[in-house]
This record gives structure tokens, sequence and C-alpha cells, in this order.
């Protein structure tokens, strides 16, 4: 056969290649339109209600004098405790897994499960929490309970992508450290850390983003309480969150509540762009190539 | 005490899991000369290089029976750590393998993990490491960029200083220039025969010509064994055994 060229053979797939991009510009514009129709309502609700007082008030019974103040420093508070507790964890887990255990049945059933409890319902975290912290250890409904709990929510999803990150420092380059007579932890601690930084900084704060997002099933559970009027000053301190309060607010039945709610809410979004602005700039900064 | 040969191999046998990939090497290196190591693919060449600084190790089946010893110790005994072994039987690899850090982190790297923490002393040794594989007038004036910025032959000669920086006795060598272009392996080559001077080399290589040009003694490996190992001119123009003489000729491999 010589170059016989079937055009209406090729005039189909040109079609179809322009149906399939269609459905795909189809798909994104849905969720961009779900995304725009989701801050529109927000921030023509919110706007209004966002002052400088908002940012430094307690919860109050009173619209005008109700403000975030307990659950930004409670979510703050809580992460100066969950972001440590969960990346030495969760790193050391990691570097235990790629570097250190024998490669058998076994560490891949670790391996796998770890996975499969970053798809776990943050409500069984939190029933885990009450049970391990709240009751057992005996921290009782407070801010450490908490934290603790939150730790244990986002450190499988801190494992894996540590893990992603350790495994993609090349071999070649583990192998030029150990064959100038370094250890094994001399050469995690000066090649493979230093190089995977980037990624494990990057999946760490994106765990903890959503972590101050999703807080609040597990953290009702082990005692997030509504109605603080004081920041925490202990870890044995009560304490709210960020999306507890507004989860409070949006509960109440006059239509104002809401505009308060949607108010925190653009706090909250706000701070989650700038940890994910973080993520991205030290993706960016400490970048390296192989 | 120093023993006229660096390593004696004696009945070396060296298996992946079921699979035998050395057998019965017997072998003496000679001190401060280049030893060549050819042979076909697959023939256990790099797997005897890397059992030299007992690098093959890193491989979790790999099970090993002999004895080779270096400077007159086994290096298999129980007392030898590999940490130190290494230091004195430094490595250069096939691809070069800079760390991702600047020229003059990945000579002074050697030096600081064996606890030299002085900035004078690193700097000395830096230059002086740089120097000896004869890269120095092309960095000296960027030893704070990265490595990556530098070209394969390059790179190859910041991994040949970084081995360097940690003052071996040995050099092993694993087909260091078969990731290189004609002029930086012309470079290379004789930069290894400027460091045999103070350095025993063994080189593993598949360029034949390149262990006919620097090489003392080369050794002829087919199916994990040793065939033949003698003086280099001895191989190249009068070969004893019949699957040398086929094999540097080009009719196989």
């Amino acid at each position: 056969m010589t170059q016989q060229i079937n055009i209406s053979q090729i005039k189909g797939r040109v079609t179809r290649n322009k149906i399939y991009k269609g459905i795909f510009i189809l798909a994104i514009s849905l969720a961009m339109l779900a995304l725009a129709t989701l801050l529109y309502r927000i921030l023509s609700q919110g706007l209004g209600y966002l002052s400088i007082d908002f940012l430094k008030n307690y919860p109050a019974p009173y619209i005008e004098e109700a403000g975030i103040f307990a659950g930004l420093m409670g979510s703050v508070f809580m992460m100066c405790i969950t972001a440590p507790v969960s990346i030495i964890l969760g790193v050391s887990t990691a570097l235990y897994l790629e570097e250190y255990a024998t490669q058998n049945r076994f560490t891949r059933f670790i391996q796998v499960n770890v996975q499969n409890l970053a798809g776990i319902p943050s409500i069984v975290f939190g029933l885990l929490g009450l049970t391990l912290f709240v009751y057992l250890l005996a921290m009782g409904y407070t801010l450490i309970a908490g934290a603790l709990t939150m730790s244990l929510l986002v450190l499988p999803v801190i494992v894996v992508a540590s893990q992603e990150a350790i495994r993609s420092v090349p071999k070649e380059i583990r192998e030029a450290s150990i064959a100038m007579g370094a250890t094994k932890w001399q050469t995690i601690w000066r090649i493979v850390l230093p190089a995977s930084i980037p990624g494990i900084i990057t999946g760490a704060i994106l765990a903890l983003s959503r972590a101050i997002g999703e807080t609040a099933p597990p953290l009702i559970i082990v005692g997030a309480a509504a109605a603080i009027y004081t920041i925490p000053d202990s870890f044995l301190s009560k304490y709210t969150v960020m999306p507890i309060q507004i989860y409070s607010w949006t509960a109440r039945p006059q239509e104002e509540w809401q505009f308060v709610a949607a108010a925190g809410i653009i706090v909250l979004l706000a701070i989650l762009l700038c940890m994910n602005a973080v993520a991205v700039w030290i993706r960016n900064k400490f970048q390296k190539r192989y | 005490m120093t023993a006229a040969n660096v390593f004696s191999i004696e009945d070396f046998n060296l298996w992946y899991g079921n699979d035998q990939a050395l057998y019965h090497i017997n072998m003496a290196v000679p001190r401060k000369e280049i030893t060549a190591v050819i042979g076909p693919s697959g023939c256990g060449k790099s797997t005897l290089l890397k059992t030299l600084n007992r690098m093959i190790e890193t491989i979790p089946i790999v099970n090993t029976s002999g004895i080779i010893k270096y400077n007159d110790n086994n290096i298999f005994e129980k007392k030898q750590m590999v940490e130190e072994l290494r230091t004195h039987v430094g490595m250069v690899f096939q691809k070069p393998n800079p760390f991702p850090k600047s020229i003059y982190e990945n000579v002074a790297y050697g030096p600081k993990i064996h606890g030299i923490k002085k900035k004078n002393v690193l700097d000395e040794i830096v230059e002086k490491s740089l120097r000896g594989a004869a890269i120095w007038d092309e960095v000296k004036d960027r030893l704070n960029q990265n490595a990556y910025g530098l070209s394969g032959g390059q790179q190859q000669r910041i991994c040949i200083a970084r081995c360097l920086a940690i003052e071996p006795d040995v050099i092993l060598m694993d087909e260091p220039t078969s990731a290189l272009d004609p002029i930086s392996t012309l470079k290379i080559e004789e930069l290894i025969k400027e460091l045999k001077k103070d350095y025993t080399i063994i080189i593993v290589t598949h360029n034949m010509q390149q262990a006919a040009r620097i090489s003392d003694k080369t050794a002829f490996m087919l199916n994990g064994e040793l065939v033949e190992f003698s003086d280099t001119d001895q191989i190249f123009s009068n070969p004893k055994d019949k699957r040398t003489e086929d094999y540097i000729t080009g009719r196989f491999g």
C-alpha cells in the first residue's frame, strides 16, 4: 500500500480531538463557575462586616460587637503545636520507611496503610483523639488534646508527601556520599534532607492548611467550644478555632449572622491563601535541578 | 608497613540472590599503577569494582565468599568499618554525580563529614583537590556557584576533586568517561595518568582503546570470570587466552 491517505479517517480523528478538548474546557468552566459563585457570595455578604474590630473582638451576642479573635488565635496556637509535632513525626516516619526499613512485604503493608490513613474521614480521628488524649491521657477538652488530634489527622498526608520528596532524591548522589565514607545519617542529614526539603515543606503546608479549614468534625468531638471569650494562655486552656466559630454563627436564626459568618470565612480564606502562597514560594526558592 | 599489592583478591565469588555474578576471582592489584578492567556488558567488571569499597553491599541481596585483602587486611572482617575502608578507597562513578550544592561545598563535603571544621583548612583542601583534578583554573572564580551549572566533563572532574579531598589511597573509577564527549574524555584520561603518581587507580571501561592508552595492567573479564590479567602491552599485543584475543580484535562484545 502506498501513501494512500484516508481523508475521512483523518477528519474523524480531528473532530474527536476537538470534542475531547471541548469536554475538558467544559469541566474546568464548571469548576471555575462554582468557585466564582462561592467567592462572590462570600465577598458580597461578608465584606461589609469585615473590619479591624471584627478581627480584634471576641464572640458577642450582638452583631456589631462579634469578632473572630478567639477563633483566629485558637487556630494559630493550635498550628504552633500541630505543625512541629506532625512535621517531626511525619518526616521521621518517612525517613525510616524510605531509608532504613528493609523493603519486604511488611514494609509495603505499612506503606499502603499509611496511604489508607490519609483517606480516613476526619471524624474517626476525632474519636481516636477523644479516647486517647481526652480520656486515656486525661488531658480533658484542652488545646493540647485538640492540637494532638489534629496532628494525627495530618500525619499520614505529611508522611506520604515526605516519602515522595525523599524518594525523588537521585540514588546517584546518595551513593556519592556513602562512597566517601559518610554514614547513613550523615548522608540523610547533609544530602537527602536538603534536597527534599522543598517537597516536604510544600506537602506539610498544604496538609496543615487543609487542617486549619477542615477542623470542625474532629475538634467538636475533642471539645473545641464556640463561646470562648479568652485566647488560650496555656496548653491546657479551653479553646476554639475559626471553623467552629464560623459554624456556630451560621447556626443562628437571624439572617445577619450569616453575614458575620461570611466575614469569618473571608478571614479563613485569606489565611489559607497565605499558607499556600508560602508553599509555592518555598518550592520555587529551593527547587533544585538534578 | 604496606604490602606491594594494594588489593589481593583470593578465590572471590559473588551472588545476586541465586545468580552467581563472579566466579573464583584471583587477582593482585599493584600499588600506584593504573589497572584497567575490560569486558563486555554484564561480565561483572562493575560488580568487582564496587566490591572493593563494599559499595556492592548497598544492594541487600548480595552474598559473597572468599577473601579480598586491602593492605593485608580482609575487608570483609567484622572489625573493618566500611566507613573507614571508603575513606581509603574512593570512587568516581559512571555518570557525573555532584551534589546539588556549590562547587566549594561539593569538594569540602568529604573533609567535613570526617570532622574537619576549620574554614582555612577546608579552603586549603578544596584548592589542593581542585588543582589535583585539573579544574582549579576553570572554577576558582565561581566556587560558590552550583556545580550543576558546569559541563558534564567539568562535573566529572569536580567529582574526582571531591574524591581527592578525602586523600584516598586508591581511586576506583566506574566507566568515568562513558557519559562524556571525546574532548572531555581526553582531559579525564590525561588527569588519570597524572593521578597515578600519587594514587592507585582501578578503572572499569567499555572502551578498549582507553584501557590501552592509559593503563599499566589490564584484566579481561567474561561471564563473571577473570579470563586474563597481565601487563596491558601483553594483553593487547599477545594475549594468551583465545577469548581475550577474540574480544580485543572485536570478534564479539
